[in-house]
């Protein structure tokens, strides 16, 4: 025992660290975890890197590199002797363009427009930083002051200098923007009063609520805007009979309503039952108690899906353009087979163009919802 | 207003509460606002319908149309069809292009979804590109794309580019042989039919004879044969019962085949790759809602992969993934109004666009078009709460 005591060996000084295998780590150990791994794994990186190869150098050729940038007209964007496969046409965006933004908006009004853009930017970065001070107030901006404030840029009052404008001048990304805020101004409120009538206890006012919501989401936009554009008018006298984009607005608003009371509800549906009972015990009447206990907390859980309804509304305003309203894909459409600029890549710029103003826009606030959902699920961990 | 909770309701006082004397005056007000209302808007309808001449009621059911349409999957003329055949003719057009819409999209969905879950980096970063990339950009730019920007610009009559087996297609659509069934065909029918149910029964035996003695009997061969050897042998016996119409280029049109409007192929393109990427998210939410320790517990005791997959994961995966999935098909459905947009002649087109331009009618046109989704979309969702019942899992 003393003698294999005697051979113990001792290392006193740490062996020097061995680099990583290289098979297992790094670029090759990534390269064999996640795309060499087995077969099938191989064959299926083998066809998809076929298929990027197949695709993606077109696309960049088509959209990039050989894409015609500027122009007075559709000669530069037609085949050539110098061109013989032209690309997208971006001259023609560029030529369109403040057409794209803005519609028949009269020229010298313009500023009005950017105006109500910068406002309504504001308004929307008040609101959706969570960090932002008094949101409270910023929804009372959002919510009052800026549509009230739109209006009177937009629609224009003599009183005060701003020559009125008529609705049927407005187009382009400003009907789109406007269609999608008039709908999530007015769906937010009302979809919350539909949601507290679904969940009341007054039968009446249920199955009003629940009839209202179960009706819109049965049927599809496109009928709710007819209804509002072909039926609206003959329900009223003729006199009163709002125009056209109101019609629309009504349709969209109406819509949203029906699906933000959905979202809202699952919101309510998520606040523990003690927050109800502690408001009650405080002596809160309802309204208190839902504006300064429940709500707060519904709205912040339901944040995320209040903005995915968004987007779908965002990309839902498009159908507007079926009933006449003149709103960006109408303008894209009507750029399209501008003779001035007929060429074979016309209308693939002009998608393409409309495409990625939905989705810089769609993306952006998925991001955002995606965010604030981390953040939540981050405060609901501690 | 609501009522939310009240802490007397737990008490027993919820009823009489809601039956309070001011809540029943809100309500009372409520039903009066609202008949009010509903009454001023017949009203001014009939005022303004009178000032206008335009007849009311549905009698116009039973006039001759008088339009025609490009697509009719019944009988339609428009000299002797009423618009009531109109209606039949644009819902069954929309039950094509909804049906068609709803398999495709399930096919691409479901490849997406497990795509986007696969170990593989470029399989599932393409399959994540591709839900980010279509889900933002709206359904109705997508099918103007595709209408107008790819089929429309397809080579004309002339330049019709040809398919292997004997269709073309071009600018004005997708031209495809007809298969042709003679008198004896329905012998292989039959022969397939009872090959199925054979399969079906044996399949039935095969598992009760499992749990009776644990031992395993290989129906797949068996079944194979039955449902596909046997029809085609009863094929070749019957003399190949089956020919193809083939689609002849005119001068200046068509003859012979099967043609598919290229309306309706954009609708069919744009429709399924649309929801497909939604299909996607929901079936990749329903196959991670799955705990992973099933998945352990199924190795655990000792079940191989390919059973694990069927027996543990897909059964449980089916039950969250089946209500998403199913608003996505109602969704779908009622997405294929946007037909109207490059005039496939689906009910929403058929109706309220020839049909309400021609009578004018328009309370009545967009009532029975809202009708027709309705009764969909509430069809649809008593089958989900029935589905949601039967599939809950049983709890102790």
């Amino acid at each position: 025992m003393t003698a294999a005591a005697g051979k113990t060996f001792l290392r006193t000084a740490p062996a020097e660290r061995l680099p990583p295998p290289v098979m297992r780590s790094g670029v090759i150990g990534w390269l064999r975890e996640n795309l060499f791994s087995s077969p099938f794994n191989i064959a299926l990186t083998v066809i998809c890197g076929a298929f990027l190869i197949w695709v993606v150098p077109p696309l960049l050729r088509f959209f990039l590199f050989d894409a015609v940038w500027s122009g007075n007209n559709g000669e530069v964007c037609r085949a050539s002797a110098d061109q013989p496969h032209p690309g997208a046409c971006w001259a023609y965006i560029r030529d369109w363009f403040s057409f794209f933004v803005y519609g028949f908006y009269p020229q010298g009004q313009r500023w009005r427009v950017d105006f109500f853009f910068i406002a309504l930017a504001f308004g929307i970065l008040w609101l959706a930083r969570l960090s932002a001070p008094r949101r409270d107030l910023g929804a009372v901006y959002f919510f009052i002051v800026l549509p009230i404030l739109s209006y009177v840029l937009l629609s224009g009052v003599p009183i005060v200098g701003l020559i009125s404008v008529p609705t049927t001048l407005w187009g382009g990304i400003l009907v789109t923007i406007v269609v999608a805020t008039v709908g999530i101004v007015v769906s937010l409120p009302l979809g919350i009063l539909l949601a507290f009538g679904r969940r009341s206890e007054r039968p009446v006012i249920k199955m009003f609520s629940i009839a209202f919501i179960e009706f819109v989401r049965g049927v599809p936009l496109i009928t709710v805007l007819f209804m509002a554009s072909v039926m609206l008018p003959l329900f009223v006298p003729e006199r009163f009979a709002p125009e056209k984009l109101l019609r629309a607005l009504i349709g969209v608003a109406m819509f949203a309503s029906a699906y933000m009371a959905e979202v809202v509800r699952g919101g309510l549906a998520s606040v523990p039952r003690g927050q109800y009972e502690a408001a009650q015990a405080l002596g809160l009447t309802f309204w208190r108690m839902m504006i300064l206990v429940i709500l707060p907390q519904a709205l912040r859980v339901t944040l995320p899906n209040i903005v995915n309804t968004f987007i779908a509304l965002f990309k839902d305003t498009s159908l507007v353009f079926i009933v006449g309203i003149f709103d960006f894909m109408r303008t894209i459409e009507a750029a399209r087979v501008d003779p001035n600029w007929a060429t074979p890549n016309t209308s693939v710029t002009g998608y393409a163009f409309a495409a990625m103003f939905y989705f810089v826009c769609c993306y952006g606030m998925s991001r955002y919802a995606r965010n604030v959902e981390a953040r939540l699920a981050r405060a609901h961990r501690r | 207003m609501a009522e939310i909770v009240r802490p007397l309701a737990e008490f027993g006082g919820r009823r009489r509460h809601a039956w309070r004397l001011g809540s029943v005056a809100l309500q009372i007000a409520l039903v009066v606002i609202v008949v009010g209302l509903l009454y001023a808007a017949a009203v001014n309808a009939a005022r303004n319908l009178a000032a206008a001449h335009i007849a009311s009621g549905f009698r116009f059911w039973d006039n001759i149309a008088g339009f025609d349409i490009s697509q009719t999957l019944i009988p339609y003329s428009p000299s002797t069809s009423t618009f009531g055949d109109a209606f039949w003719v644009g819902l069954l057009n929309t039950v094509l292009v909804a049906s068609l819409g709803i398999v495709f999209a399930t096919i691409l969905g479901f490849t997406i979804g497990i795509g986007r879950l696969s170990r593989n980096w470029l399989v599932s970063h393409l399959a994540g590109g591709y839900v980010e990339t279509i889900r933002n950009i709206p359904l109705l730019l997508q099918l103007l794309f595709w209408y107008n920007a790819v089929l429309k610009t397809l080579p004309e009559l002339r330049g019709s580019m040809a398919l292997p087996g004997g269709g073309f297609f071009n600018n004005r659509g997708l031209f495809l042989p007809r298969p042709q069934f003679a008198h004896n065909f329905r012998y292989v029918l039959i022969a397939l039919l009872v090959g199925i149910v054979v399969s079906i029964l044996l399949n039935i035996w095969a598992r009760r004879r499992l749990d009776l003695t644990g031992r395993r009997f290989q129906i797949r061969w068996i079944a194979a044969g039955l449902i596909v050897l046997v029809p085609y042998l009863v094929f070749l016996a019957a003399g190949s019962p089956l020919s193809f119409s083939f689609p002849v280029m005119g001068r200046f049109n068509v003859q012979g085949g099967v043609e598919i409007l290229p309306e309706l192929a954009a609708l069919l393109l744009a429709l399924s790759i649309y929801t497909a990427a939604f299909i996607a998210e929901v079936v990749r939410a329903g196959l991670l809602a799955v705990p992973q320790g099933q998945v352990e517990a199924a190795q655990a005791l000792g079940l191989m992969p390919g059973t694990t997959l069927r027996r543990i994961v897909i059964p449980q995966a089916t039950r969250v993934i089946v209500p998403p999935l199913t608003s996505q098909y109602l969704n779908l459905i009622k997405n294929s109004s946007l037909a109207v947009a490059i005039g496939y002649p689906d009910l929403v087109q058929v109706f309220t666009g020839s049909v309400l331009f021609i009578t004018g009618q328009a309370v009545e046109i967009v009532a029975i078009t809202m009708a027709v989704y309705l009764i969909i979309s509430l069809f649809t969702s008593l089958l989900m709460n029935w589905y949601a019942h039967a599939a809950r899992i049983a709890e102790r």
